[in-house]
């Protein structure tokens, strides 16, 4: 019983068959092929399949694929714009951020929605909002650096 | 030099991998000069052979037709930014941007032999030969370059992969020029002069990590990242606890599924899919019975089975006479310390893509060893090690977990069995599972004091949490230092699987030591970093001791009600580390907010002192994981606590104000940088605890429950 569902997915249209129980993670992942969005605990409880629907952070592992029917979808593959980095990736890279990498997507743009809800975040705004991101590699202090410098780069304004 | 522009040159056959002719490696090599170097050359040399190192390290470097510079290695980036520090010792060498630099790392067709990314030996042991190929490459472009500029060597300069002549520029001749329509194979048979630290234009300086613009655009490969054309993705029935046996299986439910298929080799039973949904519930659908045997070994109990089963002891370190030493104490400690099991998890779980093109198996897999997953999958599939072929990949955290490359030869059996290309991640609980943990341990120490606060006997046994980290530099005259068993356990000792776990062994030997350590203070009336200076005769630990106190500025701390003070020293793969802290308890809930870490660290040349840094806050955060929540519980095989709900990492809210402090020691060679910040977290919040509470912690982690009770 598969259905097409319509969403912008980066900026583009994009049409899916899907089936009711497909997740949207691996709709992304393995039907459109964009594997920057990771799979690192398919419970909702670590954050590496954070995407953004409608510009908020979304888990990826705990939604169906017939959820961002006529949404707005980002991943990491979409967000710089017009060949231009977001400055939440240009942040990342600028205070070495990431180690490993496989939670880096899911953190830039949980920093990316967060930025978007709340442009001047403290930084303990930033650590309640991006608690349940999971990082082993140990980058914490960095990534709320970061976003502290995304901030300061955006001035308020969000291009996503 | 004419003839030789197209010729091997002292190239040895043992650089060529397995699999590979010679005249089809030289081939895959392509043109433009290659040095390859092993450390047997490289020690013969320099005469620089340690009794650990490895024997087994070769390397090749090639400046390419374009002058780009390319490093072939069977290393592997977990993580750590070895991508970074290698290409900067290389560009040192060469004279070429560090951008220039591209690392071929962990192709078992492309590379070297390598054993294994771990033990921090990359830096110690890799980068010395690979930065000798990378100068012996410099001198025989200069005499290239000499000889088409018809110039003598002398008068020659390199700067950014040009050649020019001193007294005018203008002269010059580019690495591209030089290498074009060449072909040179070069082995190390003479000893390449090294640049002097003096004149490091490259090393020692802080360069942001090389990978990360893929890693922030999510154009990084992992294991879990390739796709192949038929691609299926799988699950595995899985027992419900270490030592189940299967006794029966049913899967003619998940049989009926379209598009299903079930495959079935021995306890191996597994379905296979294009879609990863359906997989993930179609294993649901196999119905099984297992024989589980009972067992009532669980966290708690689990040290008294250790010790009532543990193995002949073996001497690590012993020096004087302990009866001597307890006859001059005025004060004597005993203490017994435990340490849990300890999950490694990684955010990427084990991972591999596997695939038969011909006779010939392909896997990507997320592993520390790559050389290791080819043999392992060419034994267990009875194939010829020369067709199996690990490729390249990103990996997603190893800390020691990557090495026994169970999800490989999975993947691989499911590749072969159903024909068709297979992809395996392992479920976060498979991850949980099946992990290697770092063993639960005990370790019992016996030591003295004299009157004039002098440790006059340390008598050590540490029991499978393995010797590394055991060994003795306080000054302790008459000391007897044993380990029983290892950190893989023995036979039928842990009821699951053990194994490396960052700093294996160190992390639980230097909590104890150093807890002890701050016991004696105590009874000597001392303040523990005099007390430790005091005990100390070693200059290096006296040195790092000394600037972590002082930029903690230790001596003129304030203490806060509810607040305490912590200190830890320790030595790990070379390097030495003294850490300071200030933790807030809360003695309603037994909570512990780590305020404020301090880690000096010397760990003698620093080649990337940002990437040094970003390590040592890596194994701070990882070190109050283990310190404060993380402990597996279990019932005999059983593992109740398989999400991240209920094994608590550390997260955002936990991580204090870090201070990284290197000592600056270029003279000294390199030394280990990703494991030896990590191994004195345990005793460095356990002493704060204790100053802030009164309750000496004998137990990690070091939960709010065990705290409170700890403070009666």
């Amino acid at each position: 019983m598969k259905e097409i569902i319509r969403f912008e997915l980066n900026k583009k249209p994009v049409e899916l068959s899907v089936s009711p129980d497909d997740s949207l993670l691996w709709a992304i992942r393995s039907s459109l092929n964009l594997t920057g969005t990771k799979f690192g605990c398919g419970q909702g409880q670590c954050g590496t399949c954070t995407v953004l629907i409608n510009n908020k952070a979304e888990r990826s592992c705990m939604l169906t694929a017939d959820f961002v029917q006529g949404k707005k979808v980002t991943t990491i593959e979409g967000l710089s714009y017009n060949g231009e980095l977001h400055p939440v990736q240009k942040a990342f890279m600028k205070h070495d951020a990431l180690q490993c990498g496989f939670c880096t997507p899911g953190m830039i743009l949980s920093a990316t929605s967060l930025l978007h809800e709340n442009p001047e975040p403290s930084s303990q705004e930033i650590i309640d909002g991006m608690e349940e991101n999971l990082c082993r590699c140990g980058t914490y202090g960095r990534i709320i650096e970061a976003v502290q410098t995304a901030a300061k780069e955006m001035e308020g304004g969000i291009k996503l | 030099m004419k003839d030789k522009h197209n010729t091997i040159l002292d190239f040895e056959d043992k650089f060529i991998p397995s699999g590979f002719s010679r005249r089809k490696f030289l081939k895959t090599l392509g043109g433009g000069l290659v040095i390859a170097v092993s450390i047997s050359d490289f020690s013969m040399l320099y005469g620089a052979v340690t009794q650990d190192m490895p024997t087994d390290i070769n390397a090749y470097l090639r400046v390419g037709e374009d002058g780009g510079v390319t490093c072939f290695t069977g290393k592997i980036e977990m993580g750590q930014g070895i991508t970074t520090s290698l290409a900067q010792m290389m560009a040192e060498e060469l004279d070429v941007t560090v951008e220039s630099v591209n690392m071929i790392m962990g192709d078992t067709d492309l590379c070297p032999y390598d054993r294994g990314t771990w033990g921090s030996l990359t830096t110690r042991f890799f980068g010395p030969p690979l930065r000798a190929a990378a100068a012996e490459a410099r001198a025989v472009l200069i005499e290239m370059a000499a000889e088409a500029l018809n110039m003598p060597v002398s008068k020659l300069k390199v700067d950014n992969g040009v050649v020019y002549d001193s007294s005018n520029k203008k002269v010059s001749i580019t690495y591209a020029e030089l290498t074009k329509g060449k072909k040179i194979v070069k082995s190390l048979k003479e000893k390449p002069k090294l640049k002097e630290p003096k004149d490091f234009k490259i090393i020692g300086k802080s360069y942001l990590r090389a990978d990360a613009i893929l890693k922030v655009t999510g154009a990084a490969k992992y294991a879990g990242d390739i796709r192949l054309p038929g691609m299926m993705y799988a699950r595995i029935l899985r027992p419900p606890a270490h030592q189940s046996k299967m006794t029966s299986v049913d899967t003619s439910a998940a049989e009926s599924i379209d598009g299903l298929q079930v495959v079935q080799d021995g306890d191996l039973v597994a379905v296979l899919h294009e879609s990863p949904d359906v997989v993930d519930q179609a294993i649901y659908k196999v119905k099984a019975t297992f024989d589980t045997p009972k067992s009532d070994l669980n966290e708690e109990n689990i040290f008294k089975y250790l010790l009532e089963n543990a193995p002949n002891k073996r001497t690590v370190g012993e020096a004087g006479n302990l009866t001597e030493g307890r006859e001059e104490a005025d004060a004597t400690v005993e203490s017994e310390f435990h340490d849990g099991y300890v999950a490694h998890a990684p955010l990427e779980t084990h991972t591999a893509t596997a695939v038969m093109e011909g006779d010939k198996m392909k896997i990507w897999a997320s592993t520390q060893n790559p050389f290791g997953v080819k043999s392992q999958v060419a034994r267990t599939l009875k194939m010829p090690e020369d067709k199996v072929q690990v490729l390249q990949c990103f990996i997603g955290g190893g800390f020691g977990g990557k090495s026994s490359n169970g999800q490989a030869i999975e993947a691989a059996r499911l590749a072969k069995l159903s024909g068709k290309p297979v992809q395996l991640a392992w479920t976060r609980k498979e991850e949980f599972f099946y992990d290697t943990y770092r063993p639960a341990a005990v370790v019992k120490i016996n030591s003295g004091i004299t009157k004039t606060g002098k440790i006059s006997y340390w008598d050590f046994g540490t029991y499978f949490a393995g010797s590394r980290g055991a060994d003795m530099w306080y000054d302790i005259p008459n000391h007897n230092i044993v380990s029983l068993g290892s950190e893989r356990g023995g036979p039928r000792v842990h009821p699951f699987a053990t194994g490396a776990w960052r700093a294996p062994g160190n992390n639980t030997n230097t909590f104890a030591r150093e807890s002890q350590i701050n016991i004696m203070a105590e009874k000597a009336g001392m303040d523990p970093v005099d007390f430790r200076l005091h005990n100390l005769k070693d200059s290096r630990m006296i040195r790092v001791l000394k600037a972590a106190a002082e930029k903690f500025d230790w001596k003129s701390r304030k203490k806060v009600e509810g607040r305490g003070f912590g200190i830890s020293c320790g030595t790990d793969a070379g390097s030495y580390v003294a850490q300071m802290a200030e933790v807030e308890v809360n003695k309603e809930t037994g909570e512990v907010k780590v305020l404020r870490v301090l880690c000096a660290q010397d760990m003698g040349l620093v080649i990337n002192p940002q990437g040094a840094t970003i390590q040592v806050e890596g194994c701070v955060v990882m070190g109050l994981g283990y310190s404060l929540t993380e402990d597996i519980q279990f019932t005999g095989g059983n593992i109740r606590n398989k999400h991240f709900n209920n094994y608590e990492i550390p997260k955002f809210s936990w991580v204090p104000k870090i201070e990284t402090l290197l000592i600056d020691a270029q003279d000294e060679p390199a030394q280990g940088g990703g494991e030896p910040a990590i191994v004195t977290v345990g005793g460095l919040i356990a002493n704060a605890i204790y100053d802030a509470t009164g309750a000496r912690m004998y137990h990690l982690p070091m939960t709010p429950e065990r705290i409170l009770a700890a403070m009666g």
